[in-house]
Formats: structure tokens, sequence, C-alpha cells
């Protein structure tokens, strides 16, 4: 390392107190670093730079902010420049750059689903009753919104759902959030992967057990790693975070890559607009996860287990850390994993509000304490991934069917779905629906039987648009409600199931309200680091609040052509590539004809 | 990482640029594939003394078999490639590369290339909304010492500076990106002004920026009195004689006064890089 130069500026007890018990608590890093490559050349040598981000949370849990005396001393403690930690702070909306007002930060909803239930009035009675309020993307509590997340200081964050001042304003002072996994599916039958939520206790080990768990674990050990991800591959297994990616072939890639410390992370960032699926698992059912991903290293070779939570889920990470203490403490996870002469640990990292990090080269430079710029690629993370080795990356659901699929070996896994795309998925159904929530339903139902699980729309003529795979995804008209709901045929559709959104818009719904702040939330989250992504996505959020006012230029819809194109074509990831794909389908299903 | 022994010959791969049949040492980049086949490509964030960060696009090459374009700066030539430097896709996007930065950016005093090029391909910043409507970068300009400026509105974020401040060049790490987005920019830890920073004014920043908005305090003021004219200026070359390490400087005259200094990116010593000493030294060579 370069000589640093600090600043004379001084933290504050509160905030020495909170960094020293981060570093303290996780103690020396304990990385192992056999390969430096990353692209970009930067060295990610310093094993302390980790801490990065789990020391400014620290800081803005004890203070409200990210102070000039609190990042010097982060800074000092772990040998970072204070350009760059300051670079990393500011790229997270959770992390504040002014000494707050107040103890509590009231974070509201008021992304596409939430605008539909009066998440902006809520906003406006927050402020008038003298709370500090801010506005924020998707909280992953779509179903039962407007959604409202409370940062305090020097306690835990706090979720509210069904938000009103009155319940908001109640739930300041109480310990932690109150929490509800509502499932409207609960007590079903045959669900590989909600099953147990509702059932099972899930704070709980015991409880696991009693349901089942850990017989996966049991089972994967027998059969060794090799044939585990031969199961995976003829279950036909594929990644459930967007890109449908076969789960086998990664698996098998980072097996191969013997020699050279793996990793197995689980992308929980879930920050998708209309994404709650994963909450809902790991709310539900903590253990099942780890032992999936138990499974994941046991099989692949992988000795460090990464969980990236998204930071707005405070239910979620309680749990998760008391799965992971708990599953520490009766051996089936460490240096010897249920006796197997197996090492593996798992480590939970919180992200700080910043949905690019679900990227998941952004999601590495996250957790290694960098600002969660994607890379390019390739090099792909199966060979250069977390601090430069190998990586399997997989999202919540994609890691959970590996229970099934172990339990019942591939082949009888597959015969459920279509042939396709076997298995079932979680849908995360919004909007005007009767019952909202987390279903699962095997591959090939139909978009109009998901709705109708669903409890319906009051009149299904009203039905107008559902938004598909979230923001990233498409709208799709009510003439296509009998579109079996599988890779193959979404694909032929030319739309995506993407992270299993589906959304309902009926007729009292303002459209152009909607599509408008889907262009704004590319524009608030795009990471800033590519130039059709960071200018590309302003100008179309532009050319929206152009068409929003009646103001359209005769010019607009060949600039927004030009757009989409470059944003598409040029992008460095999927979050450019697909800023423009919801615009686009909702203006050629004429949702965007404004008439004034 | 395989590390190559030095002058050992690389294998060379062979691939097809615009139909012509190329090849290259193992290892190359596309972009040198196309500069050793004589086809001129435009950059922004690319440096021969920097590592690529691939983040501008203005390179972008159109390869078979790819969903999407390829930066031609940082992604090496595979075996039997096939590459297209001018399709419609690729000439599309590289202006609106140019179109997004120039209707965000002042892009007036940038190098000479990156004006050609924008010409070349014809950008048309206003297309991209109305002039007071469409957000853009505008900001106060930072003048904060002697020696240089900092015009933030003239910075297409192409992270050059921060390199060269960095890993590749100066281990300084004076200066980062903070921020994100469309906010995304070059700062300091809260945004304090440089002499408070870690800075040592190397001044390498202002070598690698293409766009003018790091210059020297000399330029600047030239600039706002209305007296600087790149065309009246004559380059000298010289070797810096403050220590033994034997740097090449380039000392730019105007009217018989030293009024920047560079050094080649190509020399072996500096790659382009200075100390203050070098870079500012001068200051007390002339009145
Ligand atoms: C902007 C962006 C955000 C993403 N967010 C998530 C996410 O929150 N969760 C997730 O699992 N995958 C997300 N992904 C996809 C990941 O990059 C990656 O493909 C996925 O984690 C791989 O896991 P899978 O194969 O199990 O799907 C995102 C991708 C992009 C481009
Ligand atoms: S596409 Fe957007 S989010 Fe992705 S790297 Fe580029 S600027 Fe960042
Ligand atoms: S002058 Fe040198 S030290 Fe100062 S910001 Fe520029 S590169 Fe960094
Ligand atoms: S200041 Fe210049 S070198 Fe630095 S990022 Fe901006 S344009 Fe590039
Ligand atoms: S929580 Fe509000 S839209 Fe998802
Ligand atoms: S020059 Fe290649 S991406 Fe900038």
């Amino acid at each position: 390392m370069p000589d640093l130069r600090f600043s004379t500026e001084t933290p504050t007890d509160a905030e020495k107190q909170a960094v020293d018990e981060v570093v303290a608590l996780m103690g020396p890093a304990t990385l192992h670093l056999d390969e430096r490559y990353v692209v970009g050349g930067r060295q990610r040598a310093d094993q302390h730079r980790t801490l990065l981000l789990p020391a400014l949370h620290a800081l803005q849990n004890a203070a409200g902010w990210v102070s000039p005396g609190g990042l010097d001393y982060v800074c000092r403690m772990l040998e970072v420049p204070p350009a760059e930690a300051y670079g990393v702070a500011t790229f997270y909306h959770l992390l504040g750059q002014e000494s707050p007002e107040d103890n509590d930060l009231i974070h509201v909803c008021d992304d596409v689903a939430c605008r539909l239930f009066g998440a902006t009035e809520l906003m406006d009675d927050l402020a008038a009753g003298g709370h500090q309020v801010k506005a924020s993307p998707c909280l992953g509590q779509c179903e039962r919104g407007p959604a409202v997340l409370v940062q305090r200081i020097g306690q835990q964050d706090l979720s509210v759902v069904a938000a009103t001042k009155q319940n908001v304003e109640a739930a300041l002072g109480a310990q932690e959030s109150a929490a509800s996994v509502i499932l409207p599916q609960q007590g079903q039958e045959g669900l590989p992967l909600l099953g147990r939520i509702g059932l099972v206790d899930p704070q709980s080990l015991e409880s696991y057990r009693e349901h089942g768990g850990y017989r996966a674990l049991t089972t994967a050990l027998e059969l060794g790693g090799d044939r585990v991800i031969e199961e995976i591959t003829t279950a036909g297994l594929s990644g459930r975070g967007g890109a449908a990616f076969p789960t086998g072939i990664k698996w098998r890639a980072v097996a191969d890559q013997q020699g050279r410390p793996r990793h197995v992370v689980c992308n929980a960032d879930e920050s998708e607009p209309g994404t709650f699926k994963d909450r809902t698992v790991m709310e539900g059912d903590p253990f099942a996860l780890l032992e999936a991903m138990t499974i994941a290293g046991v099989s692949m070779g992988a000795e460090q287990g990464w969980i990236y939570l998204r930071g707005e889920y405070p239910v979620a990470a309680q749990r998760l850390q008391g799965a992971i203490n708990q599953a520490n403490t009766a051996g089936l996870l460490g240096d010897d994993v249920a006796g197997s002469g197996h090492k593996f640990t798992v480590t939970l990292r919180l992200g700080a509000g910043a949905y690019i990090c679900g990227e998941e080269t952004a999601l590495f430079n996250s957790i290694e304490g960098f600002r969660g710029e994607p890379r390019n690629k390739p090099p792909f993370p199966t060979t250069h991934g977390l601090f430069g080795e190998p990586t399997a990356i997989n999202n919540v659901e994609t890691l959970l069917n590996v229970l099934p699929i172990v339990r019942l070996g591939g082949a009888d896994y597959a015969a459920s779905g279509t042939q396709g795309s076997p298995g079932t998925r979680l849908f995360c159904l919004s909007g005007r629906v009767a019952n909202p929530g987390t279903y699962e339903h095997e591959f090939g139902v139909t978009l109009r039987q998901v709705i109708e699980a669903a409890g319906g729309v009051a009149d299904e003529a009203s039905i107008r648009a559902v938004l598909l795979g979230g923001a990233a995804g498409s709208f799709v008209g009510p003439e296509q409600l009998d579109l079996p709901l599988t890779l193959e045929d979404t694909r032929a559709a030319g739309v995506s199931l993407g992270s299993g959104v589906v959304m309902v818009f009926t007729a009292q719904d303002d459209l152009v309200d909607t599509v408008r702040r889907i262009a704004q939330f590319f524009r608030d989250e795009s990471c800033g680091q590519c130039v059709p992504c960071r200018v590309g996505t302003v100008r179309q959020e532009e050319v929206l609040v152009r068409l929003g006012k009646g103001k359209a230029l005769p010019t607009d819809e060949a600039l927004f052509g030009d757009l989409e194109m470059v944003m598409k074509d040029a992008s460095i990831c999927g979050l450019g590539q697909a800023a423009a794909s919801a615009v686009r389908s909702a203006m050629a299903l004429g949702l965007l004809e404004v008439t004034q | 990482m395989n590390e190559t022994p030095v002058n050992a010959p690389r294998p060379l791969v062979s691939c097809t640029i615009d139909g012509q049949e190329v090849r290259v040492p193992e290892g190359s980049t596309i972009l040198d594939a196309c500069t050793k086949e004589g086809i001129d490509t435009p950059t922004l964030c690319w440096a021969a003394n920097l590592t690529p960060v691939n983040v501008c696009r203005v390179c972008v090459v159109e390869v078979e078999g790819s969903r999407i374009l390829v930066p031609s700066c940082s992604r090496p030539v595979e075996e039997n490639m096939v590459v297209a430097t001018d399709s419609e896709r690729v000439r599309t996007s590289r202006r609106m590369v140019y179109e997004l930065l120039a209707s965000s950016v002042e892009m007036d005093r940038s190098e000479p290339e990156v004006l050609a090029w924008m010409e070349h391909y014809g950008a048309d910043p206003d297309r991209m909304g109305p002039v007071g409507e469409r957000a853009t970068v505008a900001q106060p300009v930072k003048v904060e010492d002697d020696l240089y400026v900092r015009d933030y509105e003239r910075c297409i974020l192409c992270y050059k500076c921060v390199e060269a401040c960095g890993d590749d060049a100066q281990q300084t790490f004076a200066i980062a990106t903070a921020g994100r987005g469309f906010d995304a920019h070059i700062s300091t830890e809260f945004d304090k002004t440089l002499p408070d920073s870690a800075c040592v004014y190397c001044g390498n920043c202002i070598g690698v920026c293409p766009t003018g908005a790091l210059v020297f305090k000399t330029e600047h003021d030239m600039r706002q009195e209305g007296t600087w004219d790149q065309a009246s200026q004559e380059v000298t070359t010289t070797v810096c004689s403050f220590c033994g390490v034997g740097c090449n400087l380039e000392l730019h005259v105007q009217d018989d006064r030293i009024v920047k200094v560079t050094s080649p990116a190509d020399h072996s010593v500096t790659s382009g890089h200075l100390c203050i000493k070098g870079r500012f030294g001068w200051q007390h060579a002339q009145p």
C-alpha cells in the first residue's frame, strides 16, 4: 500500500466503538488469495478492504450518516485511501452523506406497485408530521404496499408494511420489525420450495430437522460432488435470477477449477421492482437456503460461502444470521461439515441500497469493498469471480431447487414442469390481484391461471397490462393471458419470466406514470460507469416526462429508438441492456397514448 | 496468472476484421489488431499507458456470435473471431455515445481527434432534447491553487485521471469516482479542495485528461483572457534536470513562455507520467 494521507477529523466515541466491533468481529480476514487478476487491474491484495462496507454500515447505524471523522477512522483501520472510501460510501442509498436531522429516517417505497396504493400520499403525510422522509425504490414488500423501511440510530432497522402514518409512528418505538410471512398457498400439498413455510419455526434448527431438514445434505454427501452435479444437470435446473443459465454447467465449471480456492455466493440482493419471493423463503425457511448452499459448497469443493442480502431486509438478515449461528454450533457449517471432512463457512453480507449490486460482478466488487460497478465479461465468474477466484453465484430460488433435486434425483425432478422448463417456479403476484403474495407453480401454468390462483382480478375485462419479469422485463396485454409460463414460450413471445414478477394493472391505473417511474428507476440505479446507460437512462426518462406532460417532441420516437439501440448494444451490463425493454413493450401495446 | 517470460515469442492468433485476415500475438486486443491493420478506432477512456477500464464504449465493434457489441480496447482477440468495425450497429452506437456525452458535457476543448471523430460520425447533441431542459453536468470551475484547475463540466468520466492518480502511475489515490449514475463524478473525499487532499501535484491526471477538464492554471488563465493559442505553440523536448531519473519533458511554448509541460506516453522511463518538479518546476525557470 502507498503512504496514505488521512485527515485530522476525529470520530465520536459511538462511531469508533461501532467500527471497532466490526473489525474485531470479522477478525483478521481469512481470505485465500492465490490470484490477484481482475479486469481493470485493480489490486485486490488488501485483505482488510472487504470489511469496508460492513464498517460503513456500522458508522451509519452509530451516527445516522457517514461522517468525515467516522470515515477517516475506518480508512485508518482498514488502510483504504479516503477518496476511494468516500467513493464507495456515496454509491449506496442507505449510507447518509449529511448529518441527520432526526433519529429516524423513513424510506417510503414509491415504486410501481406501492404507488398504486397511496405511497405518494403516505410520503406527504409523514413529511407533514415532521418526519425525515425519503422516497425509495421497491423495498421487496410489494404484496402489502405501501412499504416502509426505517433506519434508526443505534437501533435495528424496521420494516413496516401496509404502512399508514399511524402504524409507522407506532412502529418507531418498537425493538424490531413485526415479522409476518404471508403465504396464500400455506398448507397446500406438493410445493417443493414453499412447503415448509408457515409450518416450520424459522428460528429453530431442531424444527427444521423435524420437517425433513438436512436429509438432502446427508444424501448429497453419500452421492459425492460429481454425482450431485450430474443430477442437477439431469434435472435441467436453470438460474432463477433472471438469465436462466444452466446451473449444472456453472457448477461443473467451478468444480473443475481444482487447486484454486473457490466460492459459493448466494445472490439475495432481490431488488428488481416487483420481486419478493426470495424474502418469503429467507424469512420463512432460512435453514433451507443454508442447507442448499452447503450442498453446493461440498459438491464443488468450495470452502467459502457468502450470502449477499439486500440491506432493506432486516427480518431476513436476522433470520439468516440466526440460522448460520445455529448451523455453526451444530457442526453443519465449519471445518468439518456434518462429520464429512469438508470445510464450508457462510458469511452474511448486507447491501446498502443499490439495485446494481445484484448484478453478479458488481456484487463481487461490493463484497470486496469497491464500488458496485459491474466488470466487463469475459472473464466469467466461474474462473474469475469473487476476489478473482472461481465462483458459483446463484439466486436464492435456484439454490433452493437443489434440495428437491437431491432428494428425488434429477430425472424425477424433471418429470414436473415442461420438457424445456422442468420443475416449479416462484411467482411474485402484486398489483390488482385479490390475494397478492409469493406463489409456487409448475412451469407451464398460464398467466391467467397464475392470476386466478391469486384470487384473480375483480373484473377481468378491466386488465390493461401485466408487468412480467420486473422492471427489466416487459408488459404483456390481456390478449396474452393464455401464455404458458415457461422459458421456451416466453422466449418465443419475446418476453421473459425474469425474477417471476407478475404485476397486474387495470383500467383505473395510470400506466404513463408507471412507465415513467420505471424509467426513473433505471436512471436512479445506473452505476454510472458506462456512457450508454449513465446518460441514456437520463434521456429516456426525459422523453417519458415530456410524453406525460403532453409535450412530446416529433423527434422523440426516433430518439427513443436510438437510445434503446445504444443501451441494448453497447452497455456493459444487463441494467443498461434492459433499461428500455419495459418502455418499448408499453409503447408496442399502446399504453403510452396520451390523450390531451 | 500465466506469466509469460520476457521476450518469449507469443503464439499468433488469427481473426478477420472487415473481411481482412489479421494475425496478432496472443493476448492482443481487437484494438491492437485494428491498429495493425490500419483501421482507425475512436477511443476516449483507453490510453496506451493505462489499464483499460472499458467504460466509454465508443470503441465498440461487432463480433460475430456476440449478442451485444464488444469494447475493442479491452477484448482480446480469439482464434477465428470475425469482427466488423463499420457496421450500421457500430456506427449508431458510436454516434450515440458522442451525442449522449456532448449533450451533457462541454466538449469543445477536447483533443483534436475527439472532435474529428464526432464530426466523422455526424454527432448532433441537440437531438438529445432541448437545451435548458436536458440534464447536464454544468457546474462552477474549481480554482483552488496556482498550479492547476478542475473544470468538471468538461468531464466525461473516463476514469483516466483516477487511474493515473492511483494504481496505474502515481499510487496517491487522491481522487476517485463518487456518487452514482448521472451524479457520479470525480472527487476527493467529501469534496475537499486539492490542497487539503492527498494530492502531491504530480499533474499526471492533467496529462491524461482528454477533454480539457483538468488543465494547467496557465492554460485556464490564458483561455479566460483569450490569449491561449494552441496553433502557435512550439514543443521542445528536453530531459528533466531536477534528478537523475531522466524523464523526457515536452515544453509547450507560446510567445517565449512555457505554458505547459507533458511527457510522451511512449517514453520508456515516464510512460507519460511525471512528478511535481518536472511538471511544474519550470515555473521557477521563468519570471
Ligand atoms: C442489474 C442487475 C440486477 C440483478 N439483480 C439480481 C438479483 O437481485 N438477484 C439475483 O439472483 N440475480 C440478479 N441478477 C442476475 C445476476 O447477475 C446473476 O445472473 C444471477 O445471480 C445468477 O444466478 P442464477 O444463475 O441462479 O440465476 C441481476 C442482474 C442484473 C444485470
Ligand atoms: S450498463 Fe449501467 S449499470 Fe451497467 S455498467 Fe453500465 S452504467 Fe453501470
Ligand atoms: S496531481 Fe497527481 S496526485 Fe494530484 S490528483 Fe492529479 S494525479 Fe493525483
Ligand atoms: S477529469 Fe478528465 S481524465 Fe478525469 S474522468 Fe473527467 S474527463 Fe476523464
Ligand atoms: S415494495 Fe413498493 S413496489 Fe415493491
Ligand atoms: S475506449 Fe474502449 S470503452 Fe472506452
